[in-house]
């Protein structure tokens, strides 16, 4: 049954960017959405991040590429993608008619070949911001990512902020010793909003083959497992950000989960990993969220991201 | 394509029997008369693990049976054995518990047009989407020969069912304890020759479906091979289950990745990149959680 949704406000701003509803999904978790066509209407969602694009095709890591954990589960995906160009010639085109906000996921090797993303996605219709993925080995010095070092992180934000036509939202890795000093770097590097977070990095082994569990042996974190460092993470950032809008991401499978989400500082929510299960999770979600809202009678959700009460 | 993509059916549904089957598998059987009705041998359902949250992930198990009998809510068999917690739990399901089923999913088994000889090729729990299979393709008109193999007599899975599923069946075990004492490869060419067949079916660890391939190319045979990959969502969205595979246009390094579970679990043996297969990290058949 649809809750009751009068006298609710449920869009949100984002520093200009808006969104019908807090609740998006999570990129690398909706594909570029035809997936769930069958499962849900598209039209009744905040916005779709899309699977993060790269320049060229990328063709991602050898199986096995997932494994649970528990509340959980590990992917090394590798960011396999068939590249901007075939994304805008053959998939952005459905998408864009289904009449959701789409955000673009970019991901690059080096500042340059970001920067030839959003180059490409310059005034493409439909899409409503960016979402730069940091979390990717720059090969200027593979052992480390754009998104553990405040330089890097502001080299690719300062290239991606110059050439695109949409509002930069930057999505940090909770891998870091300070979330804060890196989020500082994309603040002053230019970008419109955070999003926060990316999987955490992790590793499984299984006991009787000897093996670890994912042919690139480590990988990223997602899911419930992760929604505690997701929460902790937003809240940082946000104390230290406030007019800085944040996406909040990481294990969310319920609508509580959401405004828990907005009580730690997060503006909008993508829910993710909840996706796998339940091809409508986020529909869902959204239903249980607008319940709450009406049990705690609060008729506009950006008053959530105000609440917590921290004195 | 303006109609909205036929998706797979979601919902609870309630475990009609749990059987105990020869050491060590096990046999459930769901009332879910919407993924019945549509399910085509080689597809595949994804079950919700009950009681424990933790365990996150669906779990995909090849449809083993259907039950269409009119007059009853149609049913759906999953096989399995235990690989870790998930599968665990779902042996301890009796009656009347409900869990979640997703499905059918994936691309099925294609049938040849005209009446056809046919042989199934099945090792161990892998055999499980052959016995629908060789029910549906019976009656299609085709003939229907099987070679069913396992590690001991024990592991030959519902070797009764297979003798009345098809004309003939060849066991094979590792150890001889029942039929021909090898493997399902070793009588492949001569059980084609024997049979007549012209296309073959099979299921099974990869090294086996590798090698059935091989011989159904020395012999200029029709071979699909139904795959079984780790998976997390079933139904093409998180790309975690991938298969190389040639392309259309194919020089021999012209491959991609495809999506096991909507480009297969079915694939076509000719259509698989084999040099790019890898069999060292042999994934389970129960997803990413066992």
């Amino acid at each position: 049954m649809t809750p009751d949704r009068r006298n609710l406000k449920l869009a949100v701003d984002l520093g200009g960017v808006k969104f019908p509803n807090p609740i998006l999904t999570a990129s690398g978790t909706f594909h570029y959405g035809r997936e769930f066509a069958p499962y849900i209407d598209l039209h009744k969602l905040g916005g779709v991040i899309v699977k993060s694009l790269s320049f060229k095709p990328w063709p991602g890591h050898p199986p096995p590429r997932g494994a649970e954990t528990p509340s959980g589960m590990l992917n090394a995906i590798g960011l396999q993608n068939p590249g901007v160009s075939a994304f805008c010639d053959h998939e952005l085109p459905w998408l864009v008619k289904q009449k959701v906000p789409v955000v673009a996921s970019i991901v690059g090797h080096s500042p340059e070949e970001y920067m030839k993303v959003a180059d490409r996605l310059r005034g493409a219709p439909g899409i409503v911001a960016m979402e730069v993925n940091i979390s990717c080995p720059n090969l200027e010095d593979p052992t480390t990512m754009f998104s553990s070092n405040p330089d890097a992180t502001g080299k690719v934000i300062r290239g991606v902020t110059r050439v695109a036509s949409q509002p930069v939202f930057t999505k940090l890795s909770p891998d870091v010793t300070n979330i804060v000093d890196i989020a500082k770097a994309a603040v002053r590097a230019g970008t419109h909003g955070l999003s926060v977070m990316n999987t955490a990095l992790g590793m499984a082994i299984d006991t009787e083959t000897f093996r670890p569990k994912l042919s690139t042996f480590t990988g990223g974190l997602s899911g419930p497992a992760v929604k505690p460092i997701a929460i902790r993470c937003v809240y940082q950032v946000s104390r230290a950000f406030p007019d800085v809008p944040i996406i909040g991401q990481g294990g969310i499978w319920t609508g509580e989960d959401v405004a828990e989400f907005l009580l730690a500082g997060a503006s909008a929510v993508a829910v993710g990993t909840a996706n796998f299960v339940e091809p409508n999770a986020s529909q869902r979600i959204l239903d249980e969220f607008i319940e709450y809202l009406n049990r705690k009678k609060i008729r506009d959700v950006s008053q959530l991201r105000r609440m917590m009460k921290d004195g | 394509m303006s109609a909205k993509a036929q998706g797979a059916w979601s919902g609870p549904a309630e475990v009609f029997a749990y059987k105990r089957l020869d050491d060590p598998y096990h046999s459930l059987t769901l009332v879910a008369p919407e993924v019945c009705s549509r399910a085509a041998p080689g597809q595949f359902v994804a079950l919700r693990m009950p009681e424990d949250r933790s365990l996150l992930l669906r779990r995909p198990f090849s449809i083993h049976r259907v039950d269409r009998r009119p007059g009853w809510a149609g049913t759906v068999e999953v096989v399995f054995d235990i690989r870790g917690r998930g599968t665990e739990m779902l042996s301890r399901l009796r009656q009347h518990a409900t869990l979640d089923i997703l499905g059918p999913l994936g691309r099925p088994f294609r049938f040849p047009k005209e009446p056809t000889n046919c042989l199934l090729v099945g090792g161990g729990i892998g055999a499980a989407p052959l016995l629908f299979l060789a029910e549906e393709l019976r009656g299609h008109g085709h003939r229907v020969d099987y070679i069913l193999g396992g590690r001991t007599q024990d592991h030959l899975l519902r070797p009764i069912e297979a003798k009345r599923a098809s004309l003939t069946v060849t066991f094979t075990t590792d150890d001889g304890s029942t039929g021909y004492r090898g493997m399902v490869t070793d009588v492949l060419a001569e059980r084609v020759r024997v049979t007549n067949a012209k296309v073959v079916y099979t299921c099974g660890p990869v090294a086996m479906l590798r090698a059935v391939a091989r011989i159904c190319a020395q012999m200029k045979l029709s071979c699909e091979v139904a795959w079984e990959e780790v998976m997390a969502c079933g139904f093409g969205a998180c790309l975690v289950c991938a298969v190389p595979v040639r392309l259309d246009r194919g020089g021999e390094d012209d491959w991609a990745w495809a999506r096991c579970c909507t480009e297969g679990p079915v694939f076509s043996a000719s259509r698989v990149h084999w040099e790019r297969v890898e069999e060292a990290g042999a994934p389970s058949a129960t997803g990413a959680g066992g």
